[in-house]
């Protein structure tokens, strides 16, 4: 697993990259009630607003980590908003990307190094 | 990830709570807050404790909130001619041991802030915003020096307990809590000191707030939360309670530019100062209020039911199905006992009939959204 430092996971499943938020980022954003998901085929470049991600409190955006297109998204996650809270790093992805260059996830932080940033 | 970067906020210059080593005990995140560092959250988060309020007991610290002594100089009646004659309220007709909600309005009807007095006998105790506290002050020592002593309380936490639970919790170190109405105020004599208790809240529950002496403060609250009813709520969860109570937050859904009409709080302006009334008018501002009492006004607060799941926060515009502006959200979240989002706003008075369907603009899309009536979570005061 990679990590951003805008407390986002990165997963390589197959050719695809698996998104979604980290524990710390569930923790601090508090109980999510609404999660707005992209549209698939959409092509995005890395620092896009492509998720909108609403606790009880406030409004959050998810960024586009790196260039490529969405392929598929997570519908779970509009019925079911907590499941981000329940299990960030597992049920609750929430898209998957196709990258014309896979390499470029090497230059995203490791576990060890994302513990360092949270402290 | 956005918006990341407030879990360790800024707290230089901030006022501390009594009770500030309490909350960061029990694991209160601290935020800024009309200059006070509050808890927004407990670990539980703002979903549970706001369940858990309804449920059982909450207790939260407003110590923030300004408590206000006006004593008479000369007799009680002058000072109750003169504190009536800033708002367009019964204050002569409030009997002793009584509270009842008031407005501080402007010379053109707008509103200063809204507030709890009570009557205590001898003297009145004031209750007012924390944001609106420095100028409240200002303003009753402007227009009360004559006849009363402004007198800021400020050697006293103030606690509230709400919810179904709360008179039980309560009543076991104070019996006699159990034998109020809402908005009965009286004082108690207690191990914790003097209690100026208050049946009454801003949650749309049953339940207490408590005036405490600091030395007595921590004792009571840590009492309270070793009852399994009780659970410490943050000031996120107060925010969603009042939200779907239907109860206004002063600078958001009610401020100078608002008058009591426009803010649907015309129950809180008795006959007695209505056109016709004993003691009319008389109040800053009481041309517009009177004539908006009589006409109606030209817009209205609103409660709101957005049709999706996505919340409509303050700001959000409104429009009708064809596209015409007609106001805006001034509180918007998630109700976490409606289930759905849920909010308030300010729309043109011929939109303002509960069942309008408008639209409201979420991040450029435009989104069905019906005017409701509020409150959206039914309350429970023991009346």
């Amino acid at each position: 697993m990679k990590y951003t430092e805008d407390h986002e996971w990165l997963r390589v499943e197959g050719d695809l990259v698996v998104v979604g938020i980290t524990e710390h980022a569930a923790t601090q954003l508090g109980d999510v009630v609404f999660v707005e998901l992209p549209e698939v085929e959409t092509m995005v470049a890395a620092g896009d607003e492509v998720v909108v991600i609403e606790s009880v409190k406030a409004a959050s955006d998810i960024l586009a980590p790196v260039d490529g297109e969405i392929v598929e998204v997570n519908d779970k996650l509009a019925l079911k908003p907590g499941l981000v809270n329940d299990d960030p790093t597992g049920a609750a992805w929430f898209f998957k990307m196709k990258l014309d260059d896979m390499s470029v996830l090497d230059t995203f932080m490791d576990e060890d190094e994302y513990l360092d940033l949270i402290g | 990830m956005t918006d990341l970067a407030q879990n360790g906020p800024e707290e230089t210059g901030l006022n501390r709570l009594g009770l500030h080593d309490l909350h960061v005990g029990l694991g209160g995140r601290m935020v800024p807050f009309a200059g006070y560092a509050m808890p927004v959250q407990y670990p539980a988060g703002v979903m549970a404790e706001h369940l858990h309020c309804r449920a059982a007991a909450g207790l939260f610290d407003v110590s923030h909130m300004g408590q206000v002594i006006l004593r008479p100089k000369g007799d009680m009646a002058a000072l109750v001619a003169g504190f009536e004659a800033l708002m367009p309220v019964d204050v002569a007709g409030l009997a002793e041991g009584r509270q009842r909600y008031g407005l501080f309005t402007n010379e053109t009807g707008g509103i200063l802030d809204d507030l709890m007095f009570a009557n205590r006998g001898d003297h009145l105790l004031v209750v007012v915003n924390a944001a609106c506290k420095e100028d409240d002050i200002a303003h009753m020592q402007a227009h009360l020096a004559d006849v009363a002593e402004v007198l800021p309380v400020t050697d006293r936490a103030l606690l509230a307990l709400q919810g179904p639970l709360a008179e039980t919790a309560l009543a076991r170190l104070v019996p006699d809590v159990a034998a109020m109405r809402f908005m009965d105020v009286r004082v108690f004599d207690t191990l914790f000191g003097a209690l100026w208790i208050s049946r009454s809240g801003y949650t749309g529950e049953d339940g207490f707030e408590i005036s405490v002496p600091d030395g007595g403060a921590e004792g009571l609250a840590t009492a309270l939360l070793a009852m399994d009813e009780v659970g410490p709520i943050g000031l996120g969860a107060r925010d969603s309670l009042r939200l779907e109570a239907g109860l206004c937050l002063y600078g958001h859904d009610i401020d100078a530019t608002t008058s009591p009409a426009e803010a649907g709080l015309t129950w809180a302006i008795q006959k007695v100062r209505r056109a016709g009334g004993a003691r009319e008018g008389g109040f800053p501002g009481d041309q517009r209020i009177l004539e908006e009492l009589a006409e109606g006004p030209e817009r209205c607060r609103v409660g709101l039911r957005p049709e999706g799941r996505a919340p409509m926060r303050e700001g959000t515009e409104l429009f009708t199905p064809d596209g015409t502006p007609v106001g805006k959200v001034t509180s918007g979240g998630f109700g976490p006992s409606v289930g759905a989002p849920i909010a308030m706003g300010y729309v043109a008075a011929a939109f303002a009939t509960p069942g309008t369907a408008l639209l409201g603009e979420v991040r450029g899309k435009k989104l069905p959204v019906t005017v409701a009536t509020t409150p959206f979570h039914p309350t429970t005061y023991k009346r």
